[in-house]
């Protein structure tokens, strides 16, 4: 509790500094923009926080989003249903996931070695399948869904209170939910309590690669268009939102609620540098040191709650 | 018995296969274009070994050699002369490998989020120092140095055949290969021994750092221009080929005649599918396939030849 009221003020202060700093930043518009793009953040790194949770990592992502992205783009412009296209991105994130859950589970590889494996291998499926085009000009229906308005307020904000309670919901109240907690906490334990470690495992990276075909229906309506290196700057930012959000990546703890924190916050930083002017080649920089340093706390936190035991 | 490592009988598989499916592949200077290629990566599978061996990872080679090309390009244009803009590039490596092992070893924080995040730094650095333009007008010296045949071999063959010589021999004959066994197998073992084994775990980044700016070196000289994203992914291409080449991410096992094969392995199939005029974004996506491939062969070879030895 007191590590959330912690963020929250930090969130405070960055806002403050830029209210002050600049004119643009306390209007209507633009916090709503902000929230629009935190949710887009939150979209792919909720499923990445579930796999966090079991001490796993899936750092294909971003990747699975670009891939997702212009198979659902392509399908829906060639047949000219939304639906067919949504249906497809939805499929190809989750079949991704799929493989990554059985590269874990099956073929025993350190999680972080087989997602890094999967995203390059869909970088390149990507480029090979776009060949260098650019897909844009979907139905304005389908556009609602990134860039679109209901009752003033942009419509992906919905789905990431949907997700955020739903989410909750599964963690906390479901016995899946504790499962997946107990993996990350300590896995022979969890093994030796019967929970079936490798079905869970499989469905965290089930889970994590349908949130990101499901982001990557987002992007697409938000966009308007699809290429193939619109998922490449995304990875970091997600991994960089579930760590400040306070999930450890030692597995076991942390929640969906920390990770919309860390989207929120990372957003906030993004916003504050545009709205400055800084060159937007900085940000992989200041998210690389932003990455380290969130994970420097959590070691921090990890050894002092060691030492008190 | 040493056993040929699965990948061992993948290699001789690829080359029969692009033998026979593709025209030119088998000729000497096609042999040659493939030890051309493969050097670079050699640079940056010969550290990434003893990376991985030590139980940890290093994602931020391919930016780091990346941004070091960049800092040698951009000194080169403005009249440095090569040594010296050497120098500067070798250095921001170890800066960065120095900093990788600080994260690691220092801080404890996992290495492959440590390096992730470093690099989100060097890639940005890249950019900003770039605008990301490509740096071109780097003069004469770099290329001619490239193009030189010392021994008659290319360049860039002798330069990876040197750092192989170098890395075996200290791994072999002095304590530091015997320390990075340990540092991933029995730490505790080490420094109960009295070795300042955080000293040689930094060291072992450092010296990942090193190579990428040596291999910048290569890599600018080959494009006879610097790119702030030459090389990015290039780490994936190295981890592939130590994975490949039998190197384990557990308890520090591992050889760099294995890793040689990996790199190979990944060289051979890259150059045989562009004779095969396959595109080169498939070509990624092979090189995780080739893994997988390579995993599953280990992982069924493995215990069959356990089996094989105990009966014996």
């Amino acid at each position: 509790m007191k590590r959330l009221v912690f963020r929250l003020a930090a969130i405070a202060t960055i806002g403050a500094a830029l209210s002050v700093t600049t004119e643009s930043f306390l209007t209507l518009t633009n916090l709503l923009n902000v929230l629009r793009q935190a949710s887009l953040t939150f979209l792919i790194a909720s499923g990445l926080t579930f796999t966090v949770l079991t001490a796993g990592l899936d750092l294909s992502v971003g990747a699975n989003v670009g891939l997702s992205a212009c198979l659902a783009g392509t399908v829906m412009q060639s047949t000219g249903s939304v639906a067919l296209g949504a249906a497809t991105g939805l499929v190809f994130g989750a079949g991704i996931g799929i493989l990554n859950g059985l590269m874990v589970t099956l073929l025993r590889l350190p999680p972080f070695i087989a997602t890094y494996g999967m995203l390059w291998t869909l970088n390149g499926v990507t480029y090979w399948f776009m060949g260098g085009d650019t897909i844009h000009g979907f139905p304005a229906g389908f556009r609602a869904l990134g860039s679109g308005y209901w009752l003033g307020v942009p419509v992906p904000i919905y789905l990431m209170a949907a997700l955020l309670f739903a989410g909750v919901v599964f963690t906390r109240y479901t016995t899946h939910g504790h499962e997946v907690f107990a993996i990350g906490a300590n896995r022979e334990a969890a093994r030796l309590s019967g929970v079936p470690i490798r079905a869970r495992l499989n469905l965290v990276y089930v889970l994590s690669g349908a949130m990101a075909g499901l982001a990557a229906i987002v992007y697409l309506a938000r966009l308007n268009s699809a290429e193939a290196d619109i998922g490449e700057p995304l990875t970091l930012p997600a991994i960089a939102a579930v760590l400040i959000g306070g999930t450890s990546l030692f597995g076991g703890v942390g929640s969906l609620l920390g990770t919309l924190i860390g989207a929120l916050t990372l957003t906030l930083v993004v916003n504050g540098m545009n709205l400055l002017a800084i060159d937007a080649s900085w940000q992989p920089l200041v998210t690389g040191v932003i990455v380290i340093l969130a994970v420097w706390i959590d070691v921090m936190t990890r050894r002092r709650a060691e030492a008190t035991i | 018995m040493r056993s040929i490592p699965g990948i061992g009988y993948l290699l001789i598989a690829l080359v029969l296969v692009f033998t026979a499916f593709g025209s030119g592949f088998a000729t000497v200077t096609n042999g040659f274009n493939i030890g051309v290629q493969s050097s670079v990566l050699l640079l940056l599978a010969l550290p990434m070994t003893l990376v991985i061996m030590s139980e940890g990872l290093d994602l931020s080679m391919g930016a780091v050699l990346s941004l070091a090309g960049v800092v040698l390009a951009t000194l080169l244009m403005n009249g440095r002369s090569l040594p010296a803009a050497s120098v500067a590039a070798i250095a921001v490596g170890a800066l960065f490998g120095f900093a990788n092992g600080l994260l690691v070893v220092g801080l404890g924080i996992p290495p492959f989020v440590a390096t992730l995040g470093t690099l989100g730094i060097a890639q940005g650095l890249a950019l900003v120092i770039t605008g990301g333009q490509s740096v071109v007008g780097v003069g004469d010296a770099l290329p001619a140095l490239y193009e030189s045949r010392p021994l008659g071999l290319p360049f860039s063959i002798v330069i990876a055949l040197a750092a192989f010589l170098v890395f075996r021999f200290t791994f072999r004959h002095t304590p530091f290969g015997a320390y990075v066994s340990a540092i991933g197998g029995n730490r505790e073992s080490l420094v109960l021994a009295g070795v300042k084994a955080n000293r040689y775990h930094v060291g072992i980044y450092v010296l990942a750092g090193v190579m990428a700016g040596v291999a910048a070196l290569l890599l600018t000289g080959r494009m006879s221009s610097g790119h702030p994203t030459a090389a990015i992914g290039m780490e994936f291409d190295a981890i592939a080929a130590v994975i490949v080449g039998g190197t384990s991410f557990e308890r520090g096992k591992g050889s760099l005649g294995g890793t040689v094969i990996g790199v190979l392995t990944i060289g051979v199939l890259k150059n045989g599918l562009n004779v095969l005029e396959v595109p080169s974004s498939l070509q990624v996506a092979s090189i995780g396939v080739l893994t997988i491939v390579a995993l599953v062969i280990e992982s069924i070879l493995e215990p069959a030849a356990r089996r094989l030895w105990r009966s014996a």
